[in-house]
């Protein structure tokens, strides 16, 4: 048996890497995606005020701290057991899509852009959003703007793009202003024309990548994300509905507070990220994808017009649902489509400038449990407090943890047809890397992406003995 | 023939400059006085003198370079004081690191962050990094009290909630007890706070605390405002009586 290691994994947030076990003709018997870092939150957080928890958790990623500390903050009104005012609810939502947006933005356009528009087989070296700059300016600079425009919604509401002590136990600190809901909505009209502009050119070259698309994560599995009450894609609060890979429902919507009835978590030796499956089918075999491609097979409509009109597209890309998770990338460009839109119409809301945006209370209830959708799928966070009101117990299932089975399997997918065990090449690594690359894995708290930085492939025959060796960096 | 009166005001130098106090004041009141910059923590204006964060640590030169506490110092005459040089800079910025590898101080998820008096000492000596490894004790948070939050992760034993409990409610629910490293401060005899007999659920120790250690119960990241304008209102109203 030969291993292939790619370690570092390169263009996504957080620490992993990648073995692929060949067999003695070269072929590939088996492939796995590793998550390699540790973190802890769930134990060091014991023993601290619950009220504590959405500026603590806000700390688990760089990326989708805003997720975290809502789901977090979800979870706190649980145990307050009470009712965010509505207001309060309107604003949490749009910073949780604002932040979705720039999540997005960073993921399409920093990340993977450099694939599609430098090419797969293109030199490392090379395939970076800073050759993005010089080749295509025009596309590197809507990335940007793009990215500003989500995290200026953060900033100008929650007070800073970066963990803002903005989302609280009950509610938002602050209401707000007449001034920055007039900045937000002037800013508006240019990130509808980038997105407007980006999605065609995007569906051009989408016909280029026919094999890619045949290959990336493209099988049978079940889909999961969050509907509200007419079955509309909600990022923030709703049901969680269930579809298989025909399109048929599984689970029409249940209660994400009851999430522990339906996902089972299972564990594996050689990754520090845990397997969540679909409990009533067991694992491996309730294997399910998150994240906006799951949520775009789930959901009935978008639920704003410029979003739903792509939405009819992207269902003719596949009979039923999409299977191929190269489309992670077509559903993320509609669903910045639909954060746009979708802020829009909140800040249009007549109460949106209401003050009373928080609710107080002591703890009311020792659980509880908050759900929301992150960029990259659904985020569970579950406290139980003791009787002071310390967190007593805590459990935490991040967007990327769902997608763990499917990302293995995907990598695994890409190996056997990519992959010719006696000679590595660059178009290879680089495709094994994409695929994950499709789910936006968020491995880590950090924003640093961790570009070609010393990516390590050994070929290793049975003795041992290193055969191959590509070494970037 | 009378003997010479002796003279209560005494005069001395500071950074070079002459300047003249009464014997009963101390080096930190002439500093105060003539707005010359000396870092406090357990010092607060209303209370009585504890000396226990030596933070106002000078130099006198004319005592052989001794260094004192400012406030805890009378001033005498003909003495010859150094606020700030290398030596007590650096001295003051180990203070400082030492109370946070001390303890668990991690501003950036504390209730008191931004309105922190050790985190604001900190930003204004210079104390940009913690030499010292942190101890990382596991101290148990308090939250039996119905509306305030005793966090001893984050004490710094300034004691000023010992003295404001005593000397301004009189209610003496404060103490500290171990020594060293174990000093820890206690309500009643050791008593889960929310049981204290004594406590009057006043709240001026809470307000009165120089860091996040004592907060008001719900107070999310950085919301934990103090306020103790109360000591100075409280000090005019009884003077006023007497």
């Amino acid at each position: 048996m030969t291993t292939i290691t790619i370690d570092p994994v390169t263009r996504i947030e957080g620490h992993s890497k990648i073995t692929i076990m060949l067999g003695d003709d070269g072929s590939v018997q088996d492939a796995r995606f590793h998550v390699t870092q540790y973190r802890g939150f769930e134990k060091f957080i014991e023993g601290r005020p619950f009220y504590e928890m959405p500026g603590i958790m806000g700390r688990i990623c760089g990326i989708c701290t805003i997720s975290h500390s809502m789901a977090s903050a979800k979870a706190c009104d649980e145990i307050m057991a009470v009712r965010i005012p509505p207001t309060g609810k309107k604003l949490r939502q749009i910073v949780n899509l604002g932040s979705i947006l720039q999540s997005h933005a960073l993921s399409f356009f920093y990340l993977s852009s450099p694939d599609f528009l430098l090419g797969m087989e293109s030199a490392q070296e090379k395939r970076n959003i800073f050759t993005l700059a010089q080749t295509h300016p025009e596309i590197a600079r809507d990335g940007v703007r793009m990215r500003q425009f989500g995290q200026q919604v953060i900033e100008w509401i929650a007070g800073k793009r970066l963990h803002p002590d903005w989302i609280v136990p009950g509610g938002a600190a602050e209401p707000l202003t007449a001034e920055v809901r007039d900045r937000i909505l002037q800013a508006v009209p240019e990130a509808l024309t980038i997105l407007t502009r980006t999605l065609p050119w995007y569906k051009r070259i989408m016909d280029e990548y026919a094999q890619e698309i045949r290959t990336f994560g493209n099988f049978p599995s079940m889909f999961m994300g969050m509907v509200d009450r007419r079955g509309n894609l909600d990022l923030y609060d709703g049901s969680l509905r269930l579809v298989d890979e025909r399109g048929k429902r599984v689970e029409e919507g249940f209660d994400p507070l009851a999430y522990a009835d339906y996902i089972g978590e299972a564990v594996e030796p050689w990754s520090y990220t845990k397997f969540p499956y679909y409990k009533p089918m067991g694992y491996p075999e309730g294997m399910y994808r998150v994240g906006p491609l799951a949520r775009l097979n789930v959901v009935d409509a978008c639920g704003t017009p410029r979003a739903d009109q792509e939405l009819t597209e992207f269902r003719q890309l596949d009979r039923n649902v999409v299977l191929s998770s190269f489309h992670f990338h077509y559903a993320r460009l509609i669903e910045m489509l639909y954060c746009v839109e979708k802020i829009e119409q909140l800040l249009n809301d007549p109460d949106i400038l209401d003050p009373q945006v928080r609710a107080h209370a002591s703890p009311n209830s020792r659980e509880g449990v908050g759900v929301t959708e992150a960029p990259r799928g659904t985020l569970i966070h579950h406290y139980k407090i003791d009787r002071q009101g310390r967190i007593a117990w805590a459990n935490m299932i991040v967007s990327t943890t769902h997608n763990n089975l499917a990302m293995n399997r995907a990598v695994k997918q890409v190996a056997t047809r990519y992959v010719n065990g006696t000679n590595l090449t660059e178009g290879m690594l680089n495709r094994v890397e994409a695929v994950i690359r499709t789910f936006d894995p968020c491995l880590s708290c950090s924003t640093h992406a961790q570009n070609d930085l010393a990516l390590h492939v050994q070929l290793i025959d049975p003795a041992g003995k290193v055969l191959d060796e590509a070494v970037r960096g | 023939m009378t003997a010479p009166t002796r003279s209560h005001i005494k005069t001395l130098k500071i950074d070079g400059k002459d300047y003249s106090g009464h014997e009963e004041e101390t080096i930190l009141d002439i500093a105060r006085q003539n707005d010359l910059f000396l870092p406090t923590l357990c010092q607060i204006d209303g209370l009585s003198v504890a000396g226990a964060c030596r933070l106002c640590l000078v130099e006198v030169k004319t005592w052989n370079n001794r260094l004192v506490p400012a406030c805890t110092t009378h001033v005498e005459e003909g003495i010859e004081v150094l606020t700030h040089s290398e030596r007590i800079d650096n001295y003051r910025r180990m203070i400082l690191e030492l109370l946070f590898s001390e303890g668990n101080h991690v501003c950036a998820v504390c209730v008191s962050n931004g309105n922190c008096e050790l985190q604001a000492l900190a930003q204004k000596l210079g104390m940009d990094h913690v030499r010292f490894p942190n101890l990382r004790p596991v101290r148990v948070v308090d939250m039996t009290h119905d509306r305030f939050v005793l966090d001893r992760n984050r004490c710094v034993l300034c004691a000023r909630c010992v003295r404001v409990c005593d000397e301004i409610e009189g209610a003496h629910t404060w103490d500290i007890t171990g020594r060293g490293i174990d000093a820890r401060i206690i309500s009643d005899l050791d008593t889960p706070w929310g049981s204290s007999d004594t406590c009057t659920r006043c709240g001026k120790c809470v307000n009165i605390y120089p860091v996040g250690a004592l907060v008001e119960k719900g107070s999310a990241i950085g919301e934990m405002v103090k306020h103790h304008d109360f000591l100075e209102y409280i000090a005019e109203m009884r003077e006023a009586r007497e």
